[in-house]
């Protein structure tokens, strides 16, 4: 099912401004479980899941997928949803016309993704007057309406309030319960749980240390991610 | 003086034939400048803000500078082409209309042009990552997002009716300012000034801020109503 995976990461590095923002990362994604980005503020997340999802071009090394087709098999959820000037329905009709899906095959698929993410009820109204929580869901449908089988999402709940964020994240477990390969960003220790199975720790554009969700939160390996679990604690 | 500015309100609301024979050409001329300019400008504006392609930044400085070039040049430059030993001459356009129609989409693309592309790439500053996640191209994302700030557009396309409508030195030059033929509002405001007949040129300046003011306020109302329904 699942054609693109695994996603390898040869030796990537970024950097801007004669900044060094991701160093050496060699890593390799495979199908199944949920991997969670952890990380500071200013780790590299961010740019890490767009070096993935090709939006940025490493400045050295290599991004590989195994698949053909690649780019029309992933969807990335933004911090901010970018909401198109036009109803809820539409934007998600948008991003189908563009994946060059048949007119008689998107009414049906924007509505199930609308009806997945509880927006049904809301789909001609104009997306941008829609509330933060209500369009970070839109910006699901319109992932879900792809049918990905890689979604990449860059701290998706950073924005929200506690209710906002509970519900974006039971999409997410949908998403990962129909079988999409969900890569996460986050600072959040408790949403790296309820979401993760496994955890890549990026600290100053390396990636420290990567294990399962299981273990790494009572025996974090490395140092960087013991002091980082240490203080996130601190103020859980 | 105050008998002018009466005679002018008379001439102006007994819908004086002649009077409109003026507006109507006026308006036509710079309403189809506007329109063309429009239609190359605001593309234009939209490859230049999302558009990598050498020779970009020469555009950019053409475009800036061609914002604030006098009208007569303009209406110089387009003369000259359009003079029977010019390179266009053998279209016998001058003296008519459509010359005119020419030197004001001249004076007019560079405001459109360059008011849309700041508009388009504010957006596509917020929009590029979006769009290009989905999978589209920086043709149909140009496309995409001029559509969706359509209405803010509507200050760029205002902005070009206002220079339009407001010059008098290309429309002379091109135009002639021929009786019944190419006059216009404005060269027909300096005519009749300059002639001492101040009662036509008020009423026609009237006319003319009159027009103005209702283009801008529907405009304005297009905008606010756009900003309500779609946020």
């Amino acid at each position: 099912m699942n054609a693109i995976l695994p996603l390898r990461l040869e030796e990537v590095s970024f950097a801007a401004g004669g900044r060094v923002i991701i160093e050496r990362v060699s890593l390799s994604l495979e199908a199944g479980p949920s991997t969670i980005i952890l990380g500071a503020n200013g780790a590299g997340k961010s740019v890490l899941m767009r070096l993935m999802h090709g939006l940025l071009a490493p400045t050295s090394g290599r991004v590989a997928w195994s698949g053909e087709g690649a780019r029309r098999r992933q969807a990335m959820v933004f911090q901010r949803p970018v909401m198109l000037r036009r109803s809820a329905y539409a934007n998600v009709d948008y991003a189908l016309k563009v994946a060059g899906v048949q007119a008689a095959q998107r009414d049906r698929l924007a509505t199930e993704a609308l009806e997945e993410v509880g927006l049904r009820q809301v789909a001609q109204r104009p997306a941008r007057v829609l509330s933060g929580g209500e369009q970070q869901r839109l910006a699901l449908a319109r992932a879900w309406a792809l049918h990905p089988e890689v979604l990449f999402l860059d701290e998706p709940t950073a924005n929200l309030d506690p209710g906002a964020t509970r519900e974006i994240e039971t999409i997410i477990k949908a998403f990962d319960a129909a079988g999409t390969k969900v890569v996460m960003s986050t600072h959040s220790l408790g949403q790296a749980r309820r979401l993760g199975d496994e955890v890549i720790f990026l600290h100053q554009g390396r990636a420290a240390e990567r294990s399962a969700i299981e273990r790494f939160f009572p025996h974090p390996a490395s140092p960087e991610a013991a002091a980082f679990v240490k203080g996130e604690l601190a103020w859980a | 003086m105050l008998d002018a500015i009466l005679s002018g309100l008379r001439l102006a609301a007994t819908l004086d034939l002649r009077l409109w024979e003026i507006v109507g050409l006026s308006l036509a001329v710079s309403l189809s400048a506007v329109a063309l300019a429009t239609l190359l400008g605001l593309p234009l504006g939209a490859a230049i803000a999302v558009g990598r392609f050498p020779g970009r930044q020469a555009v950019i400085v053409v475009l800036n500078a061609l914002m604030g070039l006098p009208p007569v040049v303009v209406g110089l430059f387009v003369y000259l082409l359009l003079s029977r030993a010019g390179p266009l001459g053998e279209l016998g356009l001058l003296f008519t209309p459509q010359a005119m129609v020419i030197a004001q989409t001249v004076l007019v693309l560079p405001i459109i042009a360059a008011l849309a592309w700041q508009a388009v790439e504010d957006a596509w500053r917020e929009y590029e990552e979006q769009l290009r996640s989905l999978g589209v191209d920086g043709l149909h994302g140009a496309l995409t997002v001029l559509w969706d700030i359509r209405f803010s557009l509507v200050t760029a396309v205002l902005a070009g009716l206002g220079r339009a409508s407001a010059e008098v030195g290309a429309v002379m030059i091109v135009g002639g300012n021929i009786d019944g033929v190419t006059r216009v509002m404005t060269t027909t405001i300096a005519l009749e000034t300059s002639k001492g007949d101040l009662p036509l040129a008020l009423g026609l300046g009237m006319v003319l801020i009159a027009i103005v003011l209702a283009l801008n306020a529907a405009a304005q109302m297009i905008k606010e109503a756009a900003q309500r329904r779609y946020g």
